[in-house]
């Protein structure tokens, strides 16, 4: 049913696609769209044989109500695109939010705007990612630099997803989902695999948008099941009732949204660091741009330049302090993106003026050369 | 039986969400018709049916119809409630799907998934209620607005022909058609409860009364017992309609069963074989 633990040559779409299967994902919706065809080819094929439901829908407007359709009928459920097909989920998306539907949409970025560059890599819908849809939320996304990633990090957003009952975004690009590396997957057992918390107390207690104490979100139940749920696109208080003009309540859930992500940034974010203990230099990068960062601090070193990396894996919600420590260690801050400049804002703001924090923009669908990140992290030592 | 007078009150204590009312439809709405519609056919199905059945519905003032039932409901964004319904039905086939949308709704923004529904032949029953305009947004030209109708964004009249909803979806590939306004209302109701049975894509169209902004803007009818005495006066049956010809039937709604096909298999069959398939069995 699953792949067999151990270590396979995959492609970053085949790891996304097994390792979804494993998270628990039982249905899917899409629309192709060049480069995330082949994780819906590949889902359209597997996913019947674990039970569960593949569509290709009409469109990504669709698509994306449907993967929050089936998570009220009770499944994990995905979603993957790229630039236009995400652009067209964004209200899709917020509906997700609102009605607190654990979901997953993977965009396999390209090159934009617009039809633009449809084979080539960009990581130019990290803003679009965090604001993409209208109104105030929070939102996680998730930046995958390799296949092993592509298969951890779908079962990371999976848990995330239903922990804390909103939509997570895996921001891949046409590099990462293409590249074929080994994958390491580990026995089923040492997985972790978060299941959606269903609602213990009988219909008539359930109060559907009501958190327990110290919990952030309350339980889901199915649809069918008797809670009678109301999953209200309104503006609703906790009880699912659309809101006239009441701006107390109003406030409330639209906080609650908010913060249940925001507040809690230090148990959702993840990032590696490499030889950053004596770091006078340091890259800040995520997603395909890291590989190359990662190479071109190791020939920085050899040059005997103090230079190190910080990997963002999650990019969403922003976490702050990471920024801050290194900021008060090092010199400068080096940002390469496949973009034209996008991060690198969110690094500065957390940065305070501590180091020197320096833009490498790339447009046009290329990666950058390590040499040229290279060159500005010996311009940054200068 | 539930005696004629008590109807409303046991109906409504039953099935709906009494905490949460009266109803946002202004007063004469033809929308409490269209819940009158469901209640009595759910009453005729029974109780087992009703706790099977989960509602889906777009955005708009029939949008809201579902919304006071005590089921599940999901009130979805303008023009997505099947692509929502698609899902659950694929995920759950065991549930009786019913979609509420307006006019513009289905027809307008969301079109495209309407006639995938159809051509899916997904078991899904899709109420949509037609008032011939926008009402939630203050009465706008729909796709249902009759040419030459006088709307908030046609003021000189409108210039574009409207959709047969029963001829579109017939063309699409549904398998159960009806078209009643709430004038019929046991005819509607029969209807609906052939739907809710049907296997396979059942939608019914119900003209309702707008007195709000149809009647005042597109028939000069503000008083909704006016628009209803319409509704009997211009609408012709399907088996009376064959006998006329097309001259007659202009400006006619025509009402009755369209179509009732059993020999295309629904969606959700299809993919419990497919899914054999997929397992090598
Ligand atoms: C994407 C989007 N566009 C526009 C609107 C505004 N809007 C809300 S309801 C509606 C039209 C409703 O008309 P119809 O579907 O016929 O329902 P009715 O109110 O007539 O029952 C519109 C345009 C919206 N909510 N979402
Ligand atoms: S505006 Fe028209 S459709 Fe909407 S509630 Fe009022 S009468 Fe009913
Ligand atoms: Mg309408």
């Amino acid at each position: 049913m699953y792949v067999e633990p151990g270590i396979h040559l995959m492609q970053g779409d085949e790891a996304i696609v097994e390792g979804s299967l494993i998270a628990g994902c039982r249905f899917f919706a899409g629309y192709p769209i060049t480069p995330a065809t082949e994780i819906a080819e590949r889902m359209s094929r597997r996913m019947p044989q674990v039970g569960g439901v593949f569509m290709q829908m009409e469109d990504e407007l669709a698509s994306i109500l449907a993967i929050i359709g089936a998570s009220w009928a009770g499944k994990k459920a995905m979603t993957a695109t790229s630039g236009p097909g995400y652009s067209l989920m964004q209200e899709g998306l917020g509906y997700a939010v609102l009605t607190e539907t654990p979901i997953v949409i993977t965009d396999v970025q390209r090159g934009g705007p617009s039809t633009g560059l449809v084979t080539l890599p960009s990581q130019g819908d990290v803003m679009q990612a965090r604001w993409g849809s209208h109104g105030d939320y929070g939102i996680i996304a998730l930046a995958p630099s390799s296949a092993q990633d592509m298969f951890d990090l779908v079962i990371r957003a999976f848990n995330l997803s239903e922990e804390y009952r909103n939509p997570v975004v895996i921001l891949a690009d046409e590099v990462i989902a293409h590249v074929r590396e080994p994958v390491k997957v580990p026995p089923l057992e040492e997985i972790k695999i978060v299941e959606r918390r269903k609602p213990s107390v009988p219909p008539e207690e359930y109060i559907p948008y009501l958190p327990d104490p110290g919990e952030w979100v309350a339980p889901m139940p199915a649809f069918g099941e008797g809670y009678n749920m109301l999953v209200e696109s309104v503006m609703h208080d906790e009880f699912g009732h659309r809101i006239g003009t009441d701006h107390a309540a109003a406030e409330r859930t639209i906080k609650r949204v908010y913060y249940k992500i925001e507040k809690n940034v230090e148990k959702i974010a993840m990032y590696e660091t490499e030889l950053m203990e004596d770091a006078e230099i340091a890259v800040v990068s995520y997603g395909s741009t890291a590989r190359t960062s990662l190479r071109a601090v190791r020939e920085a070193r050899k040059l005997g330049i103090k230079a190190g990396i910080l990997r963002l894996i999650t990019l969403w919600p922003f976490y702050d302090k990471i920024i801050e420590d290194i900021a008060s260690q090092v010199k400068a801050i080096v940002v390469p993106e496949m973009n034209m400049g996008k991060i690198v804002r969110e690094v500065e703001r957390a940065a305070k003026g501590n180091a020197e924090v320096m833009s490498l923009p790339k447009v046009g669908g290329v990666l950058h050369h390590p040499d040229e990140v290279l060159s500005v992290i010996k311009k940054a030592a200068r | 039986m539930i005696p004629e007078s008590e109807f409303e009150n046991v109906l409504a204590k039953k099935y709906m969400r009494t905490e949460i009312m009266p109803h946002a439809f202004c007063p004469g709405c033809g929308l409490g018709i269209i819940e009158r519609i469901i209640l009595m056919a759910f009453e005729e199905l029974g109780w087992d049916e009703w706790e099977k059945t989960v509602f889906v519905s777009g955005i708009g003032c029939s949008g809201w119809v579902p919304l006071y039932f005590r089921r599940d409901a999901a009130h979805t964004l303008h023009g997505r409630a099947l692509a929502f319904a698609t899902a659950l039905k694929a995920s759950r086939p065991e549930l009786n799907v019913i979609v509420v949308m307006g006019d513009g709704d289905s027809m307008g923004i969301g079109g495209n998934h309407l006639i995938h529904a159809a051509r899916r032949n997904i078991g899904i029953t899709a109420i949509i209620a037609t008032n011939m305009l926008y009402s939630l947004t203050g009465g706008q030209m729909a796709p249902t607005t009759p040419e030459g109708a006088r709307t908030q964004t046609t003021p000189y009249g409108s210039i574009e022909p409207n959709f047969d909803l029963m001829e579109l979806l017939k063309a699409a590939g549904a398998t159960y058609l009806a078209r009643w306004t709430t004038y019929h209302f046991m005819q509607a109701k029969n209807s609906l409860k052939k739907a809710v049975k049907h296997k396979g894509f059942a939608a019914i169209e119900i003209l309702f009364q707008c007195p709000t902004y149809a009647g005042r803007y597109i028939l000069n009818k503000p008083d909704p017992r006016d628009m209803l005495q319409w509704f009997k006066e211009n609408s012709v049956p399907l088996t009376v309609a064959k006998k006329k010809d097309p001259e007659e039937l202009k400006g006619k709604i025509l009402v009755g069963e369209f179509l009732h096909r059993t020999d295309r298999v629904e969606y959700t069959e299809k993919l419990k074989e497919l899914e054999k398939r997929a397992k090598g069995g």
